[in-house]
């Protein structure tokens, strides 16, 4: 067989008759331009998640930078040193501008003319300087470099100052405070339901307990903030008396709420993904069926559990809305549930409205996103791959 | 031990069952709670008017707006690229490969990303960046898209809601018979024939519960927009992609926890988010029950 008679075979009639029809180079892929072009426009399109990951993270960061920027400095007018006001500020009895607006039993009708939008930053800090003498220092604040960086591990949030403070202590301890509180509600609800639905119910039943629990990861987070806001902190606070109405215990049960989808969801696939063997084996040894639930396919669904809480600290941990409307918002950093307290997310939602573009808050609000943004991803790359790996290989038992 | 066992045995039957009730009993209580709290204002002029007097009295017609413009930009970026990215993991890419699975990564993570995240990245990047770029490229330096407005809160959503496309379009693309590509690929068509005549009209029902899902997320995130686009109270209606527009979410946010007389306007607010409620809760209602058939389909 000479090369020659391989070539078109399928073009050439008398070839064609050749018992060797089909050839290495006639069953070669034409080139198709319509072909080529797509799955080239396909394959890059595909890279835009990645894209938009990395973007996040050089634009975040980047964004950061003033508040690492070096300072020249201004010996103007430090009129007071520190002392009287900036330090009642992080009090909520004498909040000042940023923390009142947010407690709707005591919102201050004058503050609470917020910008709409960061559009008109320059307008609003002057207005709400004619209201609050606390912030008339607000313009000041770009000539201030006095307790900046250094202030982030302090215990003070105290941005719209004459003497800034970005002690990043009491938004840490406020927003631990309310994913602790948030998880010890979802976690075990969503996970006994996740095993009621998957182990107990029986199949139609099933069919139903899913999406209907679905339907609560569809409502928006500003529905359960403003749920909590008006109708769960009033009830909460009849029931155990405590003093102030928006505080990390409300926060924290609406964001239960807002996340026992997600961890019910990702519990529930992990413990049907548990095989059927499982559960045979243990019933044919005479277990009974709760039995099987709670010491076989529980304890095989751990890293699966895992993930899924982990998910859901995530989801706590960057909520704003219901954090920005029920938690209080003011930055204490006490570990008592029922006072107020802002959470990392919060500080974003409230504050980046009101700052000068580039200044020293502008950068530390960012450095706050990119606080966040750092826990989330490592967070998701947890669960990703650690969790996962192990689920798969104790399944398969090796 | 018998007994004792029995006991243990109702009471995490019951504990876990009563769970499900729980949280059912949740999901009840928040709409019965806002439908009684706004079902009195809600009306027809309450939908189609202009709010009056300092929101005290008039409709909120502009944030209906405003949110329905939201969504149909943000699906307009969305869904393609989600789809085409949906079509790429499950048609082209390995699934073993790095590519596809780092692909699946960060989808993952984007749609694990705090939604207030994407609103920074919207200011750093689209307001901050491209719009002061275009502004400098195209308007020498004069301001008109390196501030919030539609198009940039729109193209925040959008990269929101993509994972949420992504997701629910490679569901149902999986859905699809592998017979049926054999069959078309037997038959000669190529690869992107077979994509396009086979693979996506026998998706087309988990492309529209990725769009109703996304569009649903859309309308309710609030976060996203805050600093790339909304706008407390607005005279007129957006005309062009470069205005700012009034949000539902905003709205009810503002409302809420910001104005001078949240006491009077209460049953506007409620009405308000009953307004937001129903919209998310039938879209993901809508998209439940498509999802259930398609699943049925495939067993």
């Amino acid at each position: 067989m000479l090369p020659f008679t391989f070539k078109s075979s399928l073009m050439n009639p008398d070839l064609a008759k050749n018992k060797f029809l089909f050839t290495a180079d006639s069953l070669k892929k034409k080139f198709r331009l319509s072909e080529f072009l797509s799955e080239k426009i396909i394959t890059s399109v595909a890279f835009l998640s990645i894209a938009v990951i990395i973007l996040i993270f050089v634009f975040v960061f980047r964004e950061s930078l003033p508040a690492f920027k070096p300072r020249v400095k201004h010996n103007i007018e430090k009129t007071s040193s520190t002392g009287n006001k900036p330090e009642s500020y992080g009090s909520s009895d004498s909040a000042g501008a940023l923390q009142k607006p947010e407690s709707y039993s005591g919102a201050e009708p004058a503050a609470a003319n917020k910008p709409e939008s960061y559009g008109s930053v320059k307008d609003t800090s002057v207005s709400a300087g004619e209201v609050n003498p606390d912030s008339e220092f607000v313009a000041k604040d770009n000539n201030n470099d006095e307790g900046t960086l250094g202030s982030l591990f302090s215990n003070e949030w105290y941005p719209v100052s004459e003497n800034p403070r970005y002690g990043l202590i009491p938004l840490l301890i406020g927003t631990f405070k309310v994913t602790l509180i948030a998880m010890l509600f979802a976690a075990p609800i969503a996970i006994l339901a996740a095993l009621f639905s998957s182990c107990f119910a029986a199949p139609w039943l099933r069919e139903w307990i899913k999406p209907a629990i679905e339907l609560l990861a569809g409502f928006p987070s500003v529905v359960i903030g403003f749920f909590a806001l008006m109708v769960m902190a009033t009830v909460l606070q009849n029931l155990f008396g405590y003093e102030t109405r928006l505080n990390s215990f409300v926060g924290g049960i609406a964001m239960a709420l807002a996340s026992i989808p997600i961890i019910f969801t990702i519990t529930e696939d992990a413990l049907t993904a548990i095989p059927a063997t499982f559960t045979e084996a243990s019933l044919a040894l005479g277990a009974s069926k709760w039995q099987t639930a709670v010491f076989v396919i529980l304890p095989a669904a751990t890293p699966g559990i895992f993930a899924a809480v982990l998910l859901g600290v995530g989801r706590v941990f960057g909520e704003t809305m219901i954090a920005l409307m029920a938690t209080g918002n003011a930055a204490l950093s006490g570990l008592n549930p029922f006072e107020s307290v802002r959470t990392l997310a919060a500080t974003i939602g409230a504050e980046m409205a009101e700052v000068v573009f580039g200044d020293m808050h502008y950068g530390i609000l960012f450095l706050i996103g990119s606080l966040l943004f750092i826990f989330n991803f490592s967070i998701n790359a947890i669960a990703e791959f650690y969790v996962k790996g192990k689920l798969v290989k104790r399944i398969q038992g090796r | 031990m018998k007994l004792k066992n029995k006991i243990i045995g109702g009471a995490i039957t019951t504990a876990s069952a009563l769970s499900v009730v729980l949280i059912i009993a949740i999901i009840i209580v928040i709409l019965v709670v806002t439908i009684i709290g706004g079902k009195e204002k809600i009306s027809w002029e309450f939908l189609t008017a202009f709010p009056r007097d300092g929101m005290m009295k008039g409709g909120i017609f502009p944030a209906i707006y405003g949110t329905a413009l939201l969504v149909i930009i943000m699906s307009i970026a969305a869904v393609p690229f989600g789809t085409i990215t949906a079509i790429y993991l499950s048609e082209y890419a390995h699934e073993k490969s790095w590519l596809a699975q780092t692909i699946r990564f960060a989808v993952r993570t984007l749609a694990t990303v705090p939604s207030i995240i994407f609103g920074l990245f919207g200011l750093g990047f689209f307001v901050q960046f491209v719009g002061a770029g275009m502004d400098n490229w195209f308007l020498g330096g004069q301001l008109k898209w390196a501030q919030p407005n539609l198009l940039w809160g729109s193209l925040t959503m959008a990269l929101l809601t993509l994972p949420v496309v992504i997701v629910s379009v490679e569901e149902a693309i999986r859905t699809v018979p592998r017979e049926l590509r054999e069959a078309s690929l037997a038959l000669g068509a190529t690869k992107w024939q077979t994509i396009k005549k086979v693979v996506i009209p026998g998706s087309i029902s988990g492309i529209m519960t990725g769009t109703i899902l996304a569009v649903s997320r859309g309308a309710g995130e609030v976060a996203p927009i805050l600093f790339t686009g909304a706008a407390y109270s607005l005279a007129t209606l957006p005309t062009s992609v470069s205005d700012q527009f009034m949000n539902l979410g905003y709205h009810i946010y503002v409302m809420s926890t910001q104005s001078s007389n949240v006491d009077q306007t209460l049953p506007i607010q409620f009405a308000t988010t009953l307004v937001l409620l129903m919209l998310t809760f039938t879209l993901n209602l809508a998209a439940v029950l498509i999802r259930s058939s398609l699943r049925r389909r495939v067993k």
